[in-house]
């Protein structure tokens, strides 16, 4: 940290929270496969239980990436704040003299890195097992990159809520999940009107405006959250 | 304005908005006993059959202000959630939890009366139609919002998480309703607008309006009488509740 000026600026906090953030996950990179690899078991898990015919395939294919992705999320969600809040750590960060938004948000930003962009460079695969045409992988891939980060603001916020509750993930799921609907709509939506030849644009930038909305409300929601925690 | 001000604060205590919901409950109880006589009455002898839907339709007397209150009641509980995040007002947070299971039950009411209507009118009781699943997912939001209450032993950091997971669920629920919207519609549009002159025979829409306020006594008389036992739970240590319990 800084040792001149007592008081971190947002940027440079947001960083220092990133980087570290990045640094544990890359000494845990066990943890990491594990989300990725339930990412494609669960897409794979469809066409057992369905059906292998290709048109059915590729017809749900959009929506079964998406639902894997979102419940791939879940998965990971509990490891953003539980381990630092069992050690002590995030109590530091909050008396830490640097602004608590930014903290969060630096984790957050880390907590996407290592499991919406390997989400996200996943998804062509998955989309190649369910005979995806190219320029609709392309649109899944879009709206992934949109729509994951929202569903890691919506997670952080209620994980923090969730901290030292009993019931730890399945209620985490139940707060998350229909807060979530919207998103899974959207991105979803997107592949399937393309698919249909209306385009995608609309539900992309539906997607983009969440995107721009999570980013500013919720750093302020996620550090309310964390300080309850610590009440 | 300050005097004002101080007489409404001071029902903010819990010790002094004990009495007065303890008077108030009666009131809005007999009210609602009243009221859902008359709507019944209205709805189950006055109004006419539909010549479209026959006599299933005599359940939107119930499906409808069941639904506008599982709604409604989101609201007024992110106001109190709200309220006592700003203001930091233990009985504010009461008044959120105590409304809570209420809203859930609309709710699910709701959502009921609407297989047993779907039924015979669209021949299945379920339908992923827009209305049908974001009422759904409200009632979910209600069961998080309970499930989270229960989970957090710490009361006032109970208050403090519920009320900010109501808030982010309140500038969800229109999000997720358009939403829900856009992605598939069936159900018929809404029955009763302030801006289109209504399409169905006034004894109906009347018979609808009274169930509506039958519900609304209902709701405020069941929230104030929960808010009286969450109040005696909390306040178990002060001496005011025990000289009442004795």
């Amino acid at each position: 940290m800084q040792t001149d000026d007592p008081t971190m600026s947002v940027s440079s906090a947001l960083v220092w929270a990133c980087r570290r953030d990045l640094y544990l996950a890359a000494r845990s990179r066990a943890e990491l496969a594990v989300v990725l690899l339930f990412f494609l078991l669960v897409a794979s898990l469809f066409p057992l239980a369905v059906s292998p015919d290709p048109t059915l395939l590729r017809a749900i294919a959009p929506g079964i990436a998406w639902v894997a992705a979102l419940l791939a999320t879940l998965l990971g969600l509990p490891r953003l704040f539980a381990a630092d809040w069992a050690d002590g750590t995030l109590e530091q960060i909050l008396l830490a003299p640097a602004p608590l938004p930014a903290l969060i948000a630096g984790k957050v930003l880390a907590h996407w890195l290592v499991t919406g962009l390997p989400l996200l460079l996943l998804a062509p695969l998955a989309g190649l097992q369910f005979g995806l045409a190219a320029d609709a992988i392309g649109i899944l891939v879009a709206s992934l990159a949109l729509g994951t980060p929202i569903l890691s603001w919506l997670g952080a916020t209620t994980a923090a809520l969730t901290l030292g509750a009993r019931g730890g993930a399945s209620l985490l799921a139940l707060l998350v999940l229909p807060l979530a609907v919207p998103v899974l709509i959207f991105g979803a939506g997107a592949v399937e009107s393309f698919a249909a030849g209306i385009g995608a644009e609309a539900h992309l930038s539906l997607l983009g405006a969440g995107l721009i909305l999570v980013w500013v409300f919720g750093p302020f929601a996620a550090a309310l959250a964390v300080r309850i925690a610590h009440e | 304005m300050m005097t004002t001000g101080s007489f409404w604060f001071q029902f903010a205590s819990p010790a002094r908005f004990y009495p007065l919901a303890g008077r108030m409950i009666p009131w809005f109880g007999g009210a609602a006993v009243l009221l859902s006589l008359v709507g019944l009455y209205i709805g189950f002898f006055v109004a006419p059959t539909d010549w479209q839907q026959g006599e299933s339709y005599r359940i939107i007397f119930i499906h409808v202000p069941a639904a506008w209150m599982a709604m409604f009641v989101y609201l007024v509980m992110a106001f109190w959630a709200a309220l006592s995040l700003v203001l930091n007002t233990r009985l504010s947070a009461m008044m959120a939890q105590a409304l809570a299971p209420t809203g859930a039950m609309f709710a699910f009411v709701s959502l009921w009366t609407g297989a047993f209507w779907g039924r015979p009118t669209w021949g299945t009781y379920w339908v992923w139609d827009a209305r049908l699943t974001s009422t759904l997912i409200l009632l979910f939001l209600y069961l998080g919002f309970i499930a989270l209450r229960a989970s957090i032993d710490d009361p006032r950091r109970a208050d403090r998480a519920c009320a900010l997971l109501a808030l982010v669920g309140a500038v969800n629920v229109p999000i997720i309703y358009f939403s829900v919207q856009w992605w598939n519609t069936l159900h018929q549009g809404a029955s009763v607008s302030l801006t289109a002159a209504p399409k169905m025979a006034e004894t109906m829409l009347a018979g609808m309006l009274v169930m509506g306020l039958a519900a609304w006594a209902y709701t405020i008389a069941a929230a104030l009488h929960r808010v009286r036992s969450i109040i005696l739970e909390r306040e178990a240590h002060a001496r005011w509740t025990r000289e009442l319990v004795r």
